[in-house]
């Protein structure tokens, strides 16, 4: 029992990194004795053999490893499901997973008992309660008819499956050890293998993002199709209230006023923020980037641009605080002193006009590249046949840059659009329709947040509807970005 | 014909022309500095009217920048400085109440590389007249792009599609585009950097035909790393060494008998 109890998934790694290292040290070895002094008359330099057995003593090892740890609970769990009774399996109300948790919790507290400790556990755990309790078991959750049996069955056949992951394990880093330290010679092409080795470690890395995405929307689209199933599709986008009532849901969740689920209040309140925000930072955004890219000086420029840029790095409560606290009040004093007004401090034009200045930079720093881009060929004819640098601007520098700048405007409304904390802040929670700026409304984002914070259970069409506002939210950025990201591509082949 | 400005030229006149062809352009003891280097060396020389005259000389002997301070395109580098005297019909260029804006549009500039604009093969011809306001209605700009492109020899080719986008036309033809794009501003001078050094032989040939017509109405100042190139179109030649004008004389002498012993290692290949 000993010996099982250090086989654990970490300690293994260990032990083929430590390999990986010994088997690199005597790779370089290897490498540079046979070489017998002439460096050159190796074909891989020493490095390459000792990186090529470093890579055959670890990377095969350490991947059916990583396998073996992300497989084994789908043949571990269904054997602890069958001690499982009946009327457990068939809840609807508590599903079996969740009991399933706790069952692991106290399988894995088990890996650091004694023999009798789990001895007692089984007959019953009473004994033991303060040893569960300091492994962090939630003690008052465990039912004692089923859960002790089926954390033994759990706690045993992992037991059991451990010297084979073991033996597996590190028999392959030992198989890589000794194949990658016999074939190190003159000729082995060692540099080609390490080289294929990275490359493909690269395109794993790369491919992670975009598996994320994928996820992301996988992870999302069942939730939305139960949504959907409760709630019928044109009444969630074509509904004009939103109101999900919290009460009428029952046990099953289903008796609820589906006609209270429209989306086009929140589209709305999140376009209507976005447009305000994109009237504020387009024109200052913009100005700024044909001053910095075409009229400062190189001095200014160095000192501007990465000024400016810290406002993007701001986060975004900030900015929500500096809108409660400073603009939104100051706004609702001059609407209502001044000009007579009904206002109050949360409203669409103090989230909007916050926004804008958070995106001003997006708009300002890629506006300032795509100008610089254009070649310099063009301000040279443009200012060779007596134009002067406004007209330039104007006439040539604009125009050739306006589908970059298109790009960068669409990726700061999608910024917009996607925003959270401001319009928390600051334009309040009222799902409404109105054109008036001066009103409270809000947003797609906003109304994720409440559905979800308010802690209910996310079977509920409550919580469910907010998968559907998520990915809907999703689809339109990055709609969006697809359609910056294919614009600002043609405006660069253009050039080159 | 352009009144005579010869002025205070005479004396420092390196060579005149016994024609009856007046100075357009006369420079006096002119040196460009960008930052602390000399580009430049006490140039002097006269750029006559209706005559096309070379530069030549080696990679960095300072003829482009020469020739860009001609129409003070140098102004848009922070960095370069220029003094001495250059005269237009007589006028410093630059003088303080000179506007480089109005400057160059009398003073037109062909650039090495083609730079159409983005834009129809009309809207880059139009694109002089129009800021300058040369016309008063769509008919007379019509008849401008039309005797502009006609001058650069190239209407019979584009007439059918003058609102294509110019930088859909091959090299040779953007540049001549570039050049009645240039004339369209009816420019005194042209100034041409190269203006065939990115060309095929074919579309040279070409564009060296259109520099021999122009000369009738311009005055033109053309830079090359060509040698044949400069004895084929100009009348003039000025070889330029290390920022100095080292020999400035009808081309047929400068080619058959220089006078310098640098220019005779430089036309027979001995360096550069």
């Amino acid at each position: 029992m000993q010996a099982l109890d250090f086989v654990t998934a970490p300690n293994l790694a260990l032990v083929v990194l430590a390999l990986a290292v010994i088997g690199y040290i005597i790779g370089r070895v290897r490498a540079v004795a046979a070489s017998k002094g002439d460096p050159s008359s190796l074909h891989s330099r020493p490095g390459y053999h000792a990186a090529f057995v470093f890579i055959w003593t670890g990377l095969p090892a350490l991947v059916v490893l990583a396998a073996w740890v992300v497989l084994q609970p789908f043949y571990v769990e269904p054997k602890g499901y069958e001690v499982f009774p009946k009327s457990v399996m068939e809840s609807t109300t508590q599903p079996a997973d969740l009991k399933m948790d706790v069952v692991k919790s106290i399988a894995k507290a088990l890996e650091d008992f004694s023999p009798e400790q789990r001895e007692k556990l089984v007959l019953g755990f009473r004994d033991i309660e303060s040893a569960l309790d300091r492994a962090g078991v939630a003690v008052a959750e465990i039912d004692q008819s089923y859960m002790p049996r089926a954390a033994q069955v759990i706690f045993e056949t992992r037991q059991s499956l451990k010297p084979i992951m073991a033996a597996v394990v590190l028999g392959l880093a030992v198989i890589g050890f000794i194949f990658s330290i016999a074939v190190v010679s003159r000729r082995m092409r060692a540099r080609n293998r390490v080289e294929t080795a990275v490359r493909g470690m690269l395109i794993i890395a790369s491919s992670i993002a975009i598996l994320t995405t994928f996820g992301i929307v996988f992870a999302l689209i069942f939730d939305t199709i139960r949504f959907f199933s409760v709630v019928p599709f044109q009444d969630f986008l074509f509904g004009l209230t939103w109101d999900p009532t919290f009460q009428g849901a029952d046990e099953e969740g289903h008796s609820v006023d589906s006609r209270g689920f429209g989306f086009v209040p929140l589209i709305f309140g999140t376009v209507y923020i976005s447009f305000i925000a994109l009237l504020v930072a387009v024109p200052i955004g913009l100005f700024s980037a044909i001053y910095m890219a075409e009229f400062a000086t190189p001095r200014f420029r160095s000192i501007a641009k990465p000024v400016l840029e810290v406002l993007a790095g701001v986060p975004t409560i900030v900015y929500g605080f500096f809108a409660l606290v400073t603009v939104g009040p100051a706004l609702a004093e001059f609407f209502t002193n001044t000009l007579g007004l009904e206002a109050q401090g949360r409203s669409v034009l103090t989230a909007g006009i916050v926004m804008g200045i958070m995106i001003i930079p997006f708009v300002s720093s890629l506006s300032d590249d795509i100008i610089t881009a254009v070649p310099q060929s063009l301000r040279d004819a443009s200012l060779g046949l007596g134009a002067t640098k406004a007209e330039t601007v104007r006439i040539v520098l604009l125009p050739a840059a306006l589908p970059g700048i298109m790009a960068a405007v669409l990726l700061a409304a999608s910024r917009a659009i996607g925003e959270t904390m401001i319009v928390v802040l600051a334009a309040g929670a009222t799902a409404q329709i109105t054109a008036n700026p001066l009103e409270a409304m809000t947003t797609i984002t906003v109304t994720i947040v409440n559905l979800l914070k308010a802690d209910t259970d996310f079977t509920s069409p409550q919580a469910l509807s907010a998968y559907a506002l998520g990915i809907t939210l999703f689809v339109v950025t990055l709609v969006m970005n697809v359609y910056a990201l294919r614009i600002v591509r043609k405006y660069r082949e253009q050039y080159e | 014909m352009t009144d005579m400005t010869t002025t205070a030229a005479a004396a420092a006149a390196p060579a005149t022309d016994p024609n009856a062809v007046g100075y357009k352009m006369t420079a006096r003891n002119v040196d460009v500095y960008y930052g602390e280097t000399r580009a430049i060396k006490d140039v002097s020389i006269d750029i006559l009217d209706r005559t096309v005259t070379a530069f030549i000389g080696p990679s960095g002997c300072g003829k482009s920048t020469f020739l860009r301070c001609l129409n003070r395109m140098n102004d848009t580098i922070d960095i370069c400085r220029v003094t001495g005297e250059i005269k237009l019909d007589g006028g410093d260029i630059y003088d303080r109440s000179v506007d480089p804006v109005q400057l160059r549009a009398r003073v037109g500039m062909v650039f090495q590389k083609p730079n159409p604009f983005p834009k129809s093969i009309y809207d880059n011809v139009a694109y002089g007249p129009r800021i300058h306001g040369l016309t008063r209605n769509k008919a007379d700009l019509d008849e401008i792009i039309e005797m502009s492109l006609r001058r650069a020899a190239m209407w019979d080719e584009v007439k059918d599609r003058l609102d294509e986008p110019g930088t859909g036309l091959s090299g040779g033809q953007q540049q001549r585009l570039c050049i009645a794009r240039a004339i369209a501003t009816s420019p005194e001078v042209l100034l041409m950097d190269e203006p065939a050094s990115a060309l095929d032989p074919i579309a040279t040939s070409k564009i060296e035909e259109l520099i021999d017509e122009l000369r009738q109405n311009f005055s033109i100042v053309i830079v090359t790393h060509s040698m044949q190139q400069a004895a084929r179109v100009s009348q003039k030649t000025a070889f330029f060494h290390l920022g100095n004008l080292v020999e400035f004389d009808d081309t047929s002498k400068i080619f058959t008998n220089p006078s310098e012993e640098r220019t005779q290692d430089y036309i027979s290949g001995r360096f550069g």
